[in-house]
């Protein structure tokens, strides 16, 4: 697999840093990382820079996972770039509502790198 | 993670003290690689200075909160991160509180209906022991000692009905 651009989406910094890791660790080679706090922070990093794949939590200031997802299909640089859910939030009902939205993803924290690749992987491999 | 699910709020509370120290040990196992413990015999609460909290709201309202001393809190974001600890202290309190975060989203996603109805706050961090917690719960809080690599972690629920 070539090497991709990531987006990773938390107000945890440490968050991030684990994700990053995690994708590293599933064998996914990143050749750039770009770290957003929030949804709203994101659809601004997007508008200089493209991406291969996000990866975004639900809940976070100022502008949420769901929100962020549902305005992202109005974004230029975005179009077709798979999302992929990390979020403490488990219900069914969050499920139904981040894939209506557009993510092609989830994954349930606590997270293996082993669950990062189960689901990454397959959306990478659709994208290509 | 245990996908099995206890009633919800008002059913099987007697279920949520074994649901919160299972919530806790899958997020310790999955994130950090090492299990918390039971202690044969509880260990002495002082020094315990890193409080991180997350609060619940909708049909269960109320705070879990972890301590732990800052050395162990130091630990848990190297293991996070896969540093040392003394890389990781600068990031100790985002990394307790990211493993609240956590330790209550499992825990509701234990209980069943609970996961979506049942919202969670951004996590706060304490810093010094020498405070009393005085939230609206309205009942007795469930406490869980329990021991990382062989320090102290407490675990509480305090609900307001």
């Amino acid at each position: 697999m070539d090497s991709i651009r990531a987006l990773i989406v938390d107000d945890s910094s440490v968050m991030r840093k684990i994700v990053e890791r995690s994708l590293r660790q599933a064998g996914i080679n990143i050749s750039q990382v770009f770290e957003a706090g929030n949804g709203a922070e994101a659809l601004g990093a997007l508008q200089d820079n493209k991406v291969d794949l996000i990866l975004c939590d639900i809940n976070m200031p100022v502008m949420d996972g769901l929100e962020f997802v549902k305005q992202l299909a109005a974004v230029e640089n975005a179009k077709g770039v798979p999302v992929v859910m990390i979020t403490t939030e488990g219900s069914e009902a969050h499920v139904v509502q981040a894939l209506s939205a557009g993510a092609r993803g989830y994954i349930r924290k606590p997270f293996t790198p082993d669950q990062v690749k189960e689901h990454v992987l397959p959306v990478l491999a659709r994208k290509s | 993670m245990s996908t099995g699910a206890a009633p919800a709020s008002g059913l099987g509370r007697e279920s949520w003290g074994p649901l919160l120290q299972l919530a806790a040990q899958e997020v310790f196992d999955t994130m950090l690689g090492s299990g918390l413990t039971v202690p044969l015999e509880p260990a002495p609460e002082g020094g315990l200075d890193i409080t991180a909290m997350v609060g619940l709201a909708g049909q269960l309202c109320g705070v879990i909160t972890i301590r732990c001393s800052g050395d162990s809190a130091a630990v848990m974001a190297a293991r996070l991160l896969g540093t040392e600890p003394d890389q990781a202290s600068h990031e100790m309190w985002d990394a307790i509180g990211e493993i609240c975060n956590m330790v209550a989203g499992n825990f509701k996603n234990k209980i069943s209906g609970l996961s979506h109805g049942c919202m969670l706050s951004v996590p706060t961090v304490i810093t010094g022991g020498d405070y009393r917690l005085h939230s609206l719960a309205d009942e007795e809080a469930l406490q869980l000692t329990m021991a990382f690599v062989g320090s102290p972690v407490i675990i509480s629920l305090q609900v307001h009905s």
